[in-house]
């Protein structure tokens, strides 16, 4: 448990300093820090438990079914790298303390490092590869974050973007690497991958896998040829670049190798490609490094090759190089982390890290001076201090690795690479506070307080401390970390300063001594430098996402010109396409259903359908003849529905039918009565071209199922409609019964629907579209007799019928066609022709109902319903029903379904009023005609109270 | 041989066309009846999912020879109250459009690249 806690106390402790830096800097910083401190401290409590070898695991099921589940593990790797992460963490918060100005924003900073602290661990104690991808993700993004930090500066975007194009590119490879390796192994799980080296280098999807997995390695951790990134990342301030780039994220891409070592090392697919990309890193980026200026571009490049000098080891594929290549790792935290807070000490005092204006510091800033020399010696590998054990072994390990047969390559490059690093550690010694005092530092060099050197001069103690007794102070843990890369027994080793004259003390001379003389001549080497080539990464970086951003443009403007036309005409085609490609890809055999005869009586309303849709189709531009066409295909349908033993979907259709026609006429009488003739034959021929192959295909496909037997789900809702549901229309059944919760839903979506509905033209009733339209006259004459008397007495003799009508297919619904749906919207049309009738405002005063709330109160009433079932301990809608005795009705049938249905029947009649109310109601306030309080114009009656005189 | 089941299988198979040709129109109106007709060919090929059956409608008697598959009539039943809605909404949203803009145009401001008009 406490495991999980170490992965989730720095995300939960994020919201810390965004709250606490109200309270000063100085809490925030103190809240950051307990919070990692914390982590730390029960990291420490598992250190026994490792030591001794064990595995401490803790986990839970999240997605089983797609192996991702919640599982940590603790080994000597991931204890090794927790450590670094969380020790140096807590040494970056104290020191970010100090180097942040009082104008940067540190409670936002804090929160980001925090939130890259805890996808950090979760990397290393992940067990599950899923859950590692999330978290390596995550530090990318709050990598991003962090490089960014300074958002004022354009650098710092730029390198923030950068970053996060490599490493996000490299996390896609990684996924899809992680994927195959978790397929080919059956199982998500490290500990379980882990144990199936033969399965997994066997299998012929072990190169994809590998060659993928070290795309996300060598990105992360800036391998040649993705290096670019890092020296860009530098415009971080520089307590990011210290944690970032020195001991935590750049090493995640190194950690990975190093977890998969036992499964994915030993090969030669393995040997070539990462020692390879190993040793060019390691020389190429030390060349480069020593022509640097700036100390973090310095630092940043030393860095580079560096981790390219773990993943040569690590490439090696042998015992022996794992163990060096995990010493190193953490000597190099400390040193380079050491020296990056150098760096920025330097940068803060004196106002500047361009190594040309330094020089003299020494006797100005004796601390930072001290410290700089001891770590920067480290990095250079001299004798006494931990660089030099870790690079004599690397050296020992590259004297004894023979590279396509020639043993001779591997040690050469090594000891050049040695060189260079010599090289550029005693410039940023030499340069930077050697020399001559200067009179023209930017600002007035002195050494800084305490909080920005004390958390350096614990890792350069510790550089020293390792340095001289290496067994006391690391023995123990590269021991436990190298058993668990190496997934066996480690090799006997020691670590000590003296190991007699091997070749790679020789080597260790050879590069102390040309490394010194080439610094000696540096003016002369960087002339040779700058005569060379410099190809710019940044400048190609550029260039190709510049044309791949064009690229994209090219293609999504191409499908994506803002033309719904267009669109509709790609999706459609897009779906006429895959369904003749899964036409043409199985049997064409055709179905043994036995088809039903038809007789002359069904041949006529066929062929008027067929008849109405084509005319539809030729007269669309003549508006209201279009919308009587598509009534009379709906009534068609709904004789069909009858026909075809579906009463209720004749009910509901034609009701339907009814609304829709009703509200596309209120529509029309504000928007134009004709369209214009405006596609060209060639489009229209293309459009007609997809209309006829759509059709055509979505016609057969009916036809295939038709003709072919089935089996069908519905024999149990036929059995059990009557005893388990107390009904006897089993659609109905269905609808508040069985699928209830289907039927609550949509309920819910109608009632939505009709909410925006009256969204859309409320917003049209005001301001600037309201003030437009008030001159508005109707495109039509307007009758004079707006509520002819015949129509208004009709539909008043007839809405008491209506009613009951839709009162009596409400009630008969469970047993028989009707239900709640269908008395819905059977009375909404009675109402509505009382507005047609009469006129809005005087069918408003007759109505005072609020259909918002009627809707609220449907969907209300059918959760009811629903909640009541749980609160009877039976899940969500259960229904149940009784029989009861009343004197004269008789037997009598109660079921909770009725209460569901008539919250359907409320939300369907509020649904369609508010639709169609609200819309009648506009045209009325659009079309300034005077709102009449009377049920017709001509009323006889106040005619016959005049006394017969015209009004 | 004329069948019940190639009526209604022409009958989607029009229907679908027609709403087809229609959505694809550059004016508001058309593109709403041709999603009309569309739901229409949707809403009955659903329901012919289920076969087609005469005078065997799917409520419970003592005397029924057989019954019409009710479940795809229910499911259509839903559909066809939820498509009255979407259609209800788009026809509102068309109308709200034109009352912003003065056109009725399905791309109220036209891409040049589009030689339409």
């Amino acid at each position: 448990m406490s495991l999980a806690l170490i992965v989730m106390l720095p995300f939960l402790g994020a919201v810390l300093p965004a709250l606490m830096i109200r309270a000063g800097r100085g809490a925030c910083a103190i809240a950051t820090g307990s919070v990692t401190l914390l982590a730390f401290a029960l990291l420490l409590t598992h250190v026994p438990a490792v030591l001794r070898g064990e595995v401490v695991q803790v986990g839970w099921e999240w997605l089983p079914a797609l192996g991702l589940n919640v599982t940590f593990m603790l080994d000597g790797l991931g204890l090794l790298f927790a450590g670094l992460i969380l020790g140096i963490g807590l040494l970056i918060i104290i020191y970010a303390r100090f180097y942040l100005s009082k104008d940067d924003p540190m409670g936002a900073f804090y929160t980001y490092l925090l939130l890259f602290q805890g996808a950090m661990v979760g990397i290393v104690m992940s067990d599950n590869i899923l859950l590692l991808l999330v978290f390596w993700e995550l530090t990318s993004l709050s990598s991003f974050l962090l490089i960014g930090f300074w958002r004022h500066l354009p650098e710092g975007r730029q390198g923030a973007r950068m970053a996060l194009a490599v490493t996000g590119a490299g996390g896609l490879s990684m996924i899809a690497g992680m994927l195959i390796l978790g397929n080919i192994a059956g199982s998500y799980e490290l500990s379980v991958i882990l144990q199936n080296r033969e399965l997994i280098q066997a299998s012929p999807l072990y190169l994809p896998a590998l060659i993928l997995i070290l795309g996300g390695c060598f990105t992360k951790s800036a391998q040649f040829p993705f290096h670019f990134w890092l020296p860009h990342a530098m415009a971080a301030p520089t307590p990011v670049s210290a944690y970032l780039h020195s001991a935590t994220m750049v090493k995640a891409g190194i950690f990975l190798m190093a977890r998969m070592w036992p499964v994915l090392a030993g090969t030669d697919a393995w040997f070539y490609l990462v020692s390879t990309a190993g040793l060019a890193t390691m020389v190429i980026a030390a060349w480069i490094a020593l022509f640097k200026d700036d100390l973090k571009g310095l630092l940043a490049f030393s860095t580079v090759s560096h981790l390219g000098l773990v993943t040569m080891l690590f490439g090696f594929g042998t015992p022996m190089a794992a163990v060096a290549g995990v010493f190193h790792i953490i000597n190099h935290a400390s040193f380079k982390a050491a020296l990056f807070m150098n760096a920025g000490i330097v940068d803060h005092e004196t106002g500047t890290r361009d190594v040309k204006r330094l020089g003299g510091l020494l006797f100005l800033m004796p601390i930072t001076a001290t410290m700089a020399m001891i770590a920067a010696a480290s990095m250079a590998g001299m004798p006494l201090l931990n660089g030099f054990l870790s690079k004599e072994m690397m050296l020992e390990e590259a004297a004894q690795t023979s590279w396509a047969g020639q043993g001779w390559i591997v040690p050469v490059l090594a000891t050049l690479g040695a060189v260079f690093s010599v090289a550029y550690s005693f410039r940023y010694i030499v340069h930077v506070f050697f020399g001559p005092k200067r009179d023209d530092y930017p600002a007035k060099p002195h050494d800084p307080p305490a909080g920005l050197w004390l958390p350096p001069a614990l890792l350069v103690a510790l550089v020293v401390l390792i340095g001289l007794f290496p067994e006391t102070f690391a023995g123990a843990l590269v021991r436990v970390a190298a058993g668990a890369v190496i997934g066996a027994q480690v090799p006997d080793f020691h670590l000590s300063i003296w190991h007699g004259f091997t070749p790679a003390l020789w080597m260790s001379v050879v590069a102390v001594v040309v490394g010194l003389t080439l610094l000696r001549l540096y003016p002369r080497v960087r002339a040779l430098w700058q005569a060379g080539p410099h190809p710019e990464a940044k400048a190609m970086f550029d260039a190709v996402i510049d044309s791949v951003v064009l690229a994209s443009r090219l293609l999504v403007l191409g499908l994506h010109n803002g033309s719904l036309q267009r669109y509709l005409a790609f999706m459609i085609g897009a779906a006429v396409v895959l369904g003749f490609a899964a036409f043409f890809g199985t049997t064409h055999a055709p179905g043994g259903r036995d088809t039903l005869p038809v007789g002359w009586a069904v041949m006529v309303p066929w062929v008027m359908l067929l008849a109405t849709a084509l005319l539809g189709v030729v007269l669309h531009r003549y508006r209201f003849v279009a919308l009587i066409i598509i009534g009379v295909v709906g009534l068609v349908v709904s004789i069909g529905f009858v026909y075809l033993s579906a009463p209720d979907l004749a009910l509901t259709q034609i009701s339907v039918e009814v609304a829709t026609v009703i509200l596309i006429l209120l529509a029309l009488y504000f928007l134009p009565k004709s369209s214009p003739i405006e596609s060209t034959n060639g489009r229209r021929l293309r459009d007609a071209l997809l209309a006829g192959v759509g059709g055509l295909g979505v016609g057969a496909l009916a036809w295939a199922v038709m003709t072919r037997d089935f089996a069908t789900l519905s024999g149990y809702y036929l059995e059990q409609a009557k005893p388990a549901g107390g009904g006897t229309n089993v659609v109905n059944v269905i609808l508040v019964d069985f699928r209830g919760f289907d039927t609550f839903g949509e309920i819910i979506v109608l009632g939505v629907a009709a909410l925006a509905i009256f969204a859309l033209l409320d917003g049209a009733l005001r301001g600037r579209i309201a003030r437009s339209l008030e001159g508005w006259v109707p495109d039509d004459p307007v009758s004079a007799d707006r509520h002819p008397i015949m129509m208004v007495v009709v539909t008043r003799v007839m809405l008491p019928l209506a009613l009951i009508v839709g009162v009596y297919i409400f009630l008969r619904g469970h047993n028989m066609p009707g239900g709640g749906f269908i008395a819905g919207l059977v009375v909404s049309i009675a109402l509505i022709m009382q507005y047609m009738a009469s006129g809005f405002g005087w069918a408003q005063q007759q109505m005072r109902v609020d259909y918002h709330a009627m809707i609220g109160a449907g969907v209300l009433i059918a959760a009811a319903t629903g909640i009541a079932a749980m609160v009877m301990g039976y899940p969500f809608l259960t229904s149940a029903f009784d029989y009861f005795h009343l004197p004269i009705v008789g037997e009598f049938e109660l079921t909770s379904a009725m209460p569901f249905d008539i919250g359907v029947f409320l939300t369907v009649v509020g649904a369609v009023m508010l639709a169609l109310a609200q819309l009648s109601n506009m045209g009325l306030r659009l079309a300034n005609l005077p709102v009449n309080t009377r049920p017709m114009d001509f009323d006889p009656a106040a005619l016959r109270a005049d006394g017969g005189k015209e009004r | 041989m004329l069948s019940m089941e190639f009526i209604v299988a022409s009958t989607i198979a029009m229907l679908t066309a027609a709403g087809i040709y229609l959505v694809l129109r550059a004016r508001t109106f058309p593109v709403v009846l041709g999603l009309a007709l569309i739901t229409y060919a949707v809403n009955v090929f659903l329901f012919a999912m289920g076969r087609l059956a005469v005078n065997l409608p799917p409520v419970i008697r003592s005397d029924a020879a057989g019954y019409a598959d009710p479940l795809p009539q229910a499911l259509v039943l839903t559909a066809i109250v939820i498509s009255f809605g979407m259609t209800a909404v788009i026809v509102v949203m068309a109308l709200r459009a034109w009352l912003e803009s003065g056109n009725d145009h399905v791309d109220i401001e036209q891409p040049g690249s589009e030689g339409e008009q």
